[in-house]
């Protein structure tokens, strides 16, 4: 019986290899380049992401954005969290301090054209802006009320959730990485 | 090759025109409606189904005579999702713009049921010479459909062809072009204009056979 399925299925399991190994090629040699291409679109970003901030240097693993005479203005982060779909990347922009948001931006995600892919909109990013970070934030189907509030996609609540997450998480991280002295 | 069927030059033709994949065929309805607001938008998805499509069709017509019918299918999905994903790489690479703005509509190609029809109707049963020639025809049908949606709806919709300004100064942009709606109704309207030429050219063929 064991070999019947073998016999069967030897194309499909030799196609998978060669294939995964084509990929794990093409992976290798456009890697640095992707990355490139998203440095820079991040680079570009940052004054949308960080009021006042015109560059920002990139050390363990933040970007610390300066003003155009040198001060620190805040701070941005990279981060990645499991979407509806698939991977999502973000940016999230804090002040000097991280007691606030000053942005988001969503640099990579193949969620629901039409419904969770709206989370790349500037009307829904905007919510976030202005929040602080000592709550965590909240995706509520309706009018959003209260400070920590961020109203949900219409019909995308795991893609709103999941942008939600990431940046609780990754505010509450860096807080206490902050609090700690490790920038 | 046991069957006789249209000679590869034929099926090349057929493609573009007489079995155009969208208008003849109505298939690959996905990036048709999505991704045709712009032209630049619409002609890099066509390049990327154009790749797909035909590495898809030579490599199942190699691996044709060890193709198992009751997995046939698989084999056919996991070549095009591998084809797809080099080139949503190469996409991010080299036309990173253009990888944001189209998005998940390149990882979609996988679905577009155009590839997977040449592979099951053409590339698992003929030679590669053919299997190739399908594929460039209806990769060139397919990006010739694409190109007279997205020319409609990207002159009336932003005054422009290929993001150049193409419409007198005063043009007022017809926002719904530009929108889902928009696709919608330019392709209805094509196709439609497309079945009634096919008709009109039918009934010549026939009066002409009587007389």
């Amino acid at each position: 019986m064991k070999d019947n399925y073998l016999k069967q299925a030897w194309l499909v399991l030799l196609l998978a290899l060669c294939f995964g190994g084509v990929l794990a090629g093409v992976e290798h040699s456009l890697k640095g380049r992707i990355d490139e291409n998203k440095k820079a679109d991040t680079l570009g970003q940052i004054p949308n992401l960080v009021p006042g901030a015109v560059s920002a240097s990139f050390s363990n693993g933040v970007y610390r954005a300066v003003t155009q005479n040198g001060d620190h203005a805040g701070w941005v982060l990279l981060v990645t969290g499991q979407g509806f779909a698939d991977k999502v990347e973000l940016l999230l922009g804090l002040n000097a301090d991280a007691s606030q948001i000053t942005g988001v931006y969503i640099l990579d995600q193949k969620e629901t054209p039409g419904l969770g892919n709206k989370i790349v909109e500037d009307e829904w990013r905007a919510q976030f802006a202005g929040k602080s970070t000592q709550q965590p934030l909240e995706i509520v189907k309706r009018k959003a009320e209260k400070d920590n509030e961020i109203e949900a996609v219409t019909g995308a609540t795991i893609s709103s959730e999941t942008v939600k997450d990431m940046v609780n998480r990754a505010a509450a991280d860096f807080r206490r990485q902050l609090a700690s002295g490790g920038f | 090759m046991t069957e006789k069927g249209p000679t590869p030059l034929e099926r090349f033709i057929n493609g573009i025109l007489p079995e155009n994949p969208v208008y003849r065929q109505v298939l690959g309805m996905c990036p048709t409606l999505a991704v045709t607001n712009g032209m630049k938008a619409a002609m890099t998805m066509a390049a990327a189904v154009a790749f797909v499509l035909v590495c898809a069709n030579i490599l199942t017509s190699l691996i044709r005579n060890l193709l198992k019918p009751h997995l046939r299918i698989l084999v056919f999905t996991l070549t095009i999702a591998t084809f797809v994903t080099v080139a949503d790489r190469i996409i991010a690479a080299y036309m990173y713009d253009m990888s944001k703005q189209l998005g998940p509509y390149i990882p979609l190609i996988i679905v577009n049921c155009i590839i997977i029809c040449r592979c099951e109707v053409c590339a698992s049963k003929q030679n590669v010479l053919t299997a190739a020639t399908d594929a460039l025809g209806q990769s060139l049908g397919f990006a010739l459909a694409l190109a007279s949606i997205a020319s409609v709806r990207e002159i009336l919709g932003s005054g422009s062809w290929f993001g150049i300004e193409v419409m007198p100064a005063g043009w007022p942009d017809w926002v719904v072009m530009v929108l889902p709606p928009g696709a919608f109704l330019t392709l209805g309207l094509l196709l439609g204009a497309a079945n009634w030429i096919g008709e009109l050219a039918a009934r010549r063929r026939t009066t002409q056979g009587v007389a």
